[in-house]
C-alpha cells in the first residue's frame, strides 16, 4: 500500500506542478495580451516621456468578480471625464489615453496591475481603487516609484498614510460620524443620543467615536452607548435599553443587513426616534429588509441624483446620455471627479511628468466637483461636504448637505 | 420594573426559538449519540425553501394564517427530505464506525450546505415574504407584547407537547425510546432500527423547518450563513438542559434566551455572547448532565 502511494505520489505531483504552472502562465499570457496592445500604442505614442503627443493614465479597478460593479461604475464616471476632456482638445493640445486594467478584486491582483501600469505602460498617475483593502496593496508600489495616486472612493484612513503621492477624494470614515452629529444636533434639533454600534466593524467603531465627539462638543448628551455584532438578528434587548433613557434620536452606523432589522424591532418595541447612520446603509436592499419601518431614517452619502445643484443634474444628463439611461450611482460621481482633479491638475502642472503632477494635486483647492466642493488638505484626503438623506421608500431623498 | 419584563417578554420570545431547534440536537443524540451539527444547516435550508416557495405559489406578500401555514408545510416536508437525505448518505453508511468519524462527518455536511448554499442562493441576504402582520396585542406603561413573540411560543409549546405525546405514547415512539437505549436489543425484538432512526430525522428535521420560518417571520432576512450561530446556541441549550431529553431542550432555550437578553440589559451589551455563555459554565459546573439530565451510566 504505501509503495503503491509512493510510486503514485511522484506522478501526481509533477501533474500538479504541470498544472499549476501551466495555469499561472496562461494567466500571465492572457493579461500581458491585454496591455500588450495598449503598451504598444502607449510605447507608440510616447517615444520620450513627456514630449509624447498623449498622456497616459492608467486604471485599476474591479471590472469583474464579486464587486463588479464597483470598478465598472467608478470606469464609466471616469471615462466620461477623459472623453470630455478629449473632446475639447486634451490637456494643451495633447491627448489623453487611458490604460484600464482589471484587478478582479484581489488585492494581490491590484498590486501586479499597478506595477505593470507603472513599469511597462509608464503612466504618469493612476487613478483607483474603490475597496480600501486593495487601494492598500497598490499605493506602496505607487509610492516607491513616486507615481501620483488618486483613490476615488477608499475611505479607511490609513490609505493616504502610505505616502506623500497618495491622495483620495472621498471623505474619510471618521468625518461621516462628525456630519451627522453635526446633522442631529442642528439640523434635527435633538439633544439627547443614543449609540448603537456593530462592535465587529472598525468602519462602525471609528463612525460611533466621532459622532461621541462631535455631539458632546455642540453640547449634546450621550444618553446609551451599546453594541451589537454584525451577523446578529436580535437587537431587542439593546433596543429595551435604550428606550428607558428616552433617546430623541439613535445613530447606528453599521451595514444595512442588520440596520433594516433594527428599524423593525425598534418600531416593534415602540421607538419612534428617527434612526440615524452612515454611507454602510446606501443599498436597495436596505428598504426591502427593513420595510416601511426604515422610512425616516437619515444617513449620510457621498453622493444623491436628488440633488438641485446644477452641476450635478447636468453631469447626470450627460451620464444617462452616455450610457443609455443608466443612472449614475456615486461610485461613477466620485471616479468623474478623480478623473478631473486630476486632468485639472496635469493642465496646472504643464508638463505631464509625475512630480509636477504630484505637486499640483496637493494644491487642489475648493475645486467644484459633481460630490461637492473639494479641496485636497495636507494629510491629502478631501475636505467636502457631505449629503444627508432621508429614506422614503426606496429612494433616498436629498435633505441637507454639511460642510466640514 | 416595565423595562425588566420587557427583557423577560423579549428573552422567552427569542428562547422559544433556540427551544425548537434545540429540540432536533436532542433528539437525533438521544438516539444515536450523535451531534448532528448539519442541524443548524437544515434549518437555513428551510428558510430558503419557505423563500422560493412563496415565490413560486405568489404569496410573498400576503400575510395571514393560511400562508404561515403553507409555507411551514413546504419548509417541513423540504427539511425532512434534506435531513433524511443526510442521514441515508452521510450517517447511515457510517453506522458501525467510532463515533468521531459520523462527527467530523456531521462537521462536513455542515460546511459542505453552508457553501453549497452560498453558490446556489447566493451570498447576499434575501428577504423573508411577509407571512403574518405583527401586532401589538396588549401593551402596559412601555411594555409591548406582541402577536409574534406570542405566536412564537404557542407553535414551540405545541410542537414540543406533540412530540412528547408521539415519544410517551405512540408504538413508533416506544421503538424510538427502545432503539435510543440499546440498537441490538431493539434490532432482536423485531424493530427496524434503521426506519427508526429515519424518522426520527425526519421530525427533527421537520421542527427545524418550522423554526425557520418563525425566525424568518420575526427576523426577515436570510442567508446561507444564518444556521451557525442560531444552530451553535440551540445545541448549548440542548446541552443545558440535559441532551438527550425533550422538556430539557425546550427549559434550555428558553433559558438561554432570557440570559442572554439579561446579560445585555443589564450588563454589557459588547460581551452579550460571554457572559451568556459564561453563566452556562456555571450551571454545568454544578450540573454536568444538563438540568433535567441524568447522569447515564457507562454501559460497557
Amino acid at each position: 500500500m504505501l509503495k503503491t502511494l509512493k510510486t503514485l505520489k511522484t506522478p501526481i505531483m509533477l501533474a500538479a506542478v504541470f498544472s499549476a504552472s501551466a495555469l499561472f502562465s496562461g494567466c500571465t499570457k492572457k493579461t500581458d495580451d491585454q496591455s500588450g496592445t495598449a503598451q504598444v500604442a502607449a510605447v507608440k505614442s510616447e517615444p520620450s516621456g513627456a514630449q509624447a503627443s498623449e498622456i497616459v493614465i492608467g486604471e485599476y479597478g474591479s471590472f469583474t468578480g464579486n464587486e463588479a460593479t464597483f470598478g465598472q461604475s467608478t470606469d464609466k464616471g471616469l471615462k466620461m471625464a477623459i472623453d470630455e476632456t478629449n473632446k475639447a482638445g486634451g490637456i494643451k493640445g495633447k491627448q489623453i489615453k487611458l490604460i484600464a486594467l482589471d484587478d478582479q478584486g484581489k488585492a494581490e491582483e491590484a498590486a501586479a496591475v499597478v506595477t505593470r501600469l507603472i513599469t511597462q505602460n509608464k503612466v504618469v498617475a493612476l487613478i483607483g481603487e474603490v475597496a480600501s483593502s486593495r487601494t492598500l496593496a497598490a499605493a506602496p508600489i505607487a509610492q516607491e516609484h513616486k507615481i501620483p495616486m488618486i483613490s476615488p472612493s477608499s475611505t479607511n484612513p490609513k490609505v493616504t498614510e502610505i505616502g506623500d503621492n497618495i491622495f483620495r477624494v472621498c471623505f474619510i470614515d471618521p468625518f461621516q460620524g462628525t456630519v451627522m452629529a453635526k446633522f442631529a444636533f442642528e439640523h434635527l434639533k435633538v439633544k439627547k443620543v443614543a449609540i448603537l454600534r456593530d462592535v465587529k466593524s472598525d468602519y462602525s467603531v471609528g463612525l460611533a467615536d466621532y459622532f461621541i465627539k462631535k455631539f458632546k462638543e455642540l453640547g449634546g448628551e450621550v444618553v446609551a452607548d451599546e453594541s451589537y455584532q454584525g451577523g446578529e438578528m436580535d437587537f431587542k434587548p439593546q433596543l429595551t435599553k435604550l428606550k428607558s433613557k428616552t433617546p430623541e434620536a439613535i445613530f447606528i452606523p453599521g451595514y444595512y443587513t442588520e440596520v433594516g432589522l433594527i428599524a423593525r424591532q425598534a418600531r416593534a418595541l415602540n421607538i419612534s426616534a428617527p434612526l440615524l447612520g452612515g454611507d454602510g446603509w446606501d443599498s436597495s436592499k436596505l428598504f426591502e429588509i427593513g420595510g416601511k419601518d426604515i422610512n425616516g431614517s437619515y444617513f449620510s452619502n457621498h453622493f444623491t441624483t436628488e440633488s438641485t445643484d446644477p452641476a450635478v443634474v447636468d453631469f447626470l444628463k450627460r451620464y444617462k446620455e452616455k450610457y443609455n439611461g443608466e443612472t449614475a450611482d456615486g461610485l461613477a460621481a466620485l471616479g468623474y471627479d478623480a478623473g478631473k482633479i486630476l486632468i485639472a491638475a496635469i493642465e496646472r502642472a504643464g508638463e505631464a511628468k509625475p512630480e509636477l503632477i504630484r505637486a499640483e494635486i496637493a494644491k487642489t483647492k475648493d475645486f467644484v466637483g459633481v460630490t461637492g466642493k473639494i479641496s485636497i488638505d495636507s494629510q491629502r484626503n478631501a475636505t467636502k461636504p457631505a449629503m444627508v438623506v432621508k429614506v422614503d421608500g426606496n429612494v433616498n431623498r436629498y435633505v441637507t448637505t454639511i460642510t466640514p | 420594573m416595565q423595562e425588566f419584563i420587557q427583557h423577560i417578554i423579549n428573552g422567552i420570545s427569542l428562547g422559544s426559538i433556540y427551544a425548537l431547534i434545540a429540540l432536533g440536537y436532542t433528539m437525533v443524540y438521544g438516539i444515536l449519540q450523535l451531534i448532528n451539527f448539519a442541524h443548524s444547516e437544515v434549518y437555513m435550508v428551510g428558510a430558503f425553501a419557505a423563500y422560493y416557495g412563496a415565490r413560486l405559489l405568489n404569496l410573498t406578500d400576503k400575510p395571514g394564517y393560511g400562508t404561515l401555514v403553507i409555507l411551514l408545510v413546504i419548509s417541513m416536508v423540504i427539511c425532512s427530505v434534506v435531513g433524511l437525505t443526510i442521514e441515508r448518505f452521510a450517517y447511515r453508511p457510517l453506522r458501525k464506525a467510532p463515533k468521531l468519524n459520523i462527527l467530523i462527518t456531521a462537521i462536513g455536511v455542515s460546511l459542505f450546505l453552508q457553501y453549497g448554499g452560498q453558490i446556489v442562493f447566493g451570498a447576499d441576504p434575501k428577504v423573508f415574504p411577509n407571512v403574518l402582520e405583527d401586532s401589538t396585542i396588549t401593551s402596559f406603561g412601555a411594555v409591548e407584547l406582541r402577536s409574534f413573540d406570542v405566536a412564537i411560543l404557542g407553535v414551540t409549546l405545541f410542537f414540543m407537547t406533540a412530540i412528547t405525546y408521539l415519544i410517551q405514547k405512540t408504538k413508533v415512539g416506544k421503538a424510538m425510546r427502545a432503539v435510543s437505549t440499546n440498537h441490538t436489543v431493539a434490532s432482536l425484538m423485531g424493530i427496524d432500527t434503521n426506519k427508526i432512526i429515519a424518522i426520527t430525522f425526519i421530525i427533527g428535521s421537520s421542527l427545524a423547518g418550522v423554526g425557520s420560518v418563525l425566525v424568518g417571520m420575526k427576523y426577515p432576512k436570510i442567508d446561507p450563513l444564518m444556521g451557525t450561530l442560531i444552530g451553535l446556541k440551540a445545541f448549548v441549550a440542548a446541552v443545558l438542559g440535559g441532551i438527550g431529553n425533550l422538556g430539557g431542550a425546550v427549559v434550555g432555550g428558553l433559558l438561554m434566551g432570557v440570559c442572554e437578553e439579561m446579560v445585555v440589559g443589564y450588563l454589557s451589551s459588547t460581551y452579550r455572547d460571554a457572559f451568556a455563555f459564561g453563566i452556562l459554565i456555571v450551571i454545568l459546573f454544578f450540573r454536568p448532565a444538563g438540568l433535567l439530565g441524568r447522569v447515564s451510566q457507562e454501559k460497557v
